[in-house]
């Protein structure tokens, strides 16, 4: 695995510049906003990806709090399959059909997505057994700040030009993500705050807490007029194909960007465990009864 | 034990200790009664305005007056060791957890009662819409700030500089309600919009927050 991180670097390197050659070179020039709109081609790709973190930030989180008992990571499984399966048999009736077409979305594009809600969950659990579904959360909160930051910055460098102003505060799309962003860092300031064996099951509640407060956030905004720009993948908007292109290259770059850094800092949160789990060992036995080389096994959970 | 008697002798006990030492009560009216005052200089309002500003006003004062008595609901179970009793004691996790979400729905209702005549008086408020929608409103939107700060007060008793971490892990997760809250009473102040949403959506975020509270809430108190 380790020989792979520099294979990955080198490929991540060329697909960032690739996409910066096609973002400012190739796509051509937008009717109305001429340049400035070339700032999507990192403004999107972020948003994607941090909300993506943030996703599996959510997922490992849940996974973490059914983990104590055999019942609840049951009922947990249960619940999850059976949010999947009512989530597809709602995209296909009638109405919700009917509602779907009308915004200019594919039923069968929304049921795959909630499809995905299932299989990231056992995809998780089974990738990232114990402690590390911990590790896994700290980690991809920390990367998608980092990115939520990048769109909550470049958001606004491209409405100055395009709206004339620099943050509409009704705005559904601005003030959700602002809002998302905002429980992340507490959730970080949690977790800074707490360096006790509790820390992870306390960051665990918050992140369920914060990802339940999301769908709320959007609709208390939801009377509000919205300014944002309608999204132009699968809303039926008119895009240039190759402005598509541009837009999923550079996608895939920063999702190469973001796994990267997720693995470094997934091993080192590893590695600093690791460290911690044997100074506590030396402190209980003594200094020189430490055998080198001794470790507490990381899987075992705090009782 | 059944969950209600446990609920309702915590309930108890929190009252009568609340009753005779009136910390909380007291610190908040006077918090909230500097808040109207400092907003009251600062903004200066005509009546036609204020009509339109108050709602906000009025609710984050709240927020930030709750904030001091939900800092001491569980840190007065720290001395002498009660929360451990509690956690060694055969009683439900939930019972403690509802006793401790009323007693500060009470704190803070009696706090709005006492307080919102101020207001009416410091900025000349008549209400324009249907007032009887202001009671629901503040009823939904009173549980609404309590019940996820009583957990998140759990939360931060585990932390280092516990005071300060509450607003922080609160304020984030309150933004709809706070939002619905001010809306509706907006609206209802000036009359020119349904509040009917908002209550709705109140009531939907207390159900959510209520439920994940209850299930979540054995967890922090038994994570070590």
């Amino acid at each position: 695995m380790k020989r792979l991180f520099p294979i990955l670097s080198a490929i991540t390197a060329a697909l960032l510049a690739y996409a910066l050659y096609q973002a400012l070179v190739v796509a051509p020039t937008d009717a109305q906003q001429g340049d400035v709109y070339r700032i999507i081609y990192y403004h999107v790709p972020s948003a994607w990806t941090a909300f993506l973190l943030f996703f599996i930030n959510f997922i490992a989180s849940i996974q973490y709090l059914a983990s104590g008992k055999d019942s609840s990571r049951r009922a947990a499984k249960w619940i999850v399959i059976a949010v999947g399966v009512l989530g597809v048999v709602v995209t296909f009736l009638p109405q919700v059909k009917a509602q779907l077409v009308s915004t200019g979305m594919r039923p069968s594009a929304m049921a795959t997505t909630v499809l995905c809600i299932p299989a990231f969950y056992f995809l998780v659990g089974w990738l990232f057994p114990g402690d590390r579904l911990d590790v896994l959360a700290l980690t991809t909160a920390e990367v998608g700040v980092v990115f939520c930051t990048i769109v909550l910055v470049t958001g606004p460098i491209w409405a100055k030009p395009v709206w004339g102003i620099w943050w509409a505060p009704g705005d559904i799309r601005l003030t959700s993500t602002l809002v998302l962003w905002l429980i992340y860092v507490s959730y970080l300031i949690l977790r800074r705050f707490s360096n006790s064996a509790q820390t992870q099951m306390l960051a665990a509640a918050l992140a369920v807490f914060g990802a339940l407060d999301v769908p709320l956030v959007y609709f208390s905004i939801w009377f509000f007029r919205t300014q944002h720009p309608q999204p132009v993948i699968g809303g039926g908007g008119s895009m240039d194909p190759r402005m598509l292109h541009t837009l999923l290259i550079s996608w895939m770059a920063f999702l190469c960007f973001a796994f990267l850094v997720c693995w470094s800092r997934f091993r080192l949160e590893l590695l600093h465990r690791e460290v911690e789990a044997v100074h506590a060992m030396k402190s209980l036995v003594g200094k020189d009864r430490v055998p080198v080389g001794t470790s507490l096994p990381l899987s075992r959970r705090p009782q | 034990m059944s969950l209600w008697s446990v609920t309702l002798a915590t309930l108890k006990k929190d009252i009568r200790l609340e009753w005779r030492s009136k910390d909380a009560l007291n610190s908040m009216l006077f918090f909230s009664l500097l808040v109207v005052v400092i907003f009251m200089f600062s903004f200066d309002p005509l009546a036609e305005e204020s009509r339109h500003i108050v709602g906000g006003l009025v609710w984050v004062g709240f927020l930030f007056a709750a904030v001091m008595a939900l800092n001491q609901t569980w840190a007065r179970e720290l001395r002498n060791q009660v929360l451990d009793a509690y956690r060694v004691s055969p009683a439900p996790a939930t019972a403690l957890f509802l006793a401790k979400a009323l007693g500060n729905f009470i704190f803070v209702s009696v706090l709005e009662a006492l307080m919102t005549p101020l207001f009416v008086i410091f900025y000349n408020l008549r209400v324009l819409g249907p007032a009887w929608q202001l009671i629901p409103v503040a009823v939904l939107g009173t549980w609404a700030l309590v019940v996820n700060g009583t957990f998140f007060a759990a939360i931060s008793l585990r932390t280092r500089s516990r005071e300060i971490m509450l607003p922080l892990l609160l304020f984030p997760i309150s933004i709809p309600a706070v939002v619905s809250m001010v809306a509706a009473t907006t609206s209802i102040l000036t009359g020119e919009d349904s509040a009917h949403f908002y209550i709705v959506l109140l009531l939907t975020y207390d159900v959510v927050f209520t439920t994940a509270c209850l299930a979540l809430f054995e967890k922090i108190l038994h994570a070590e």
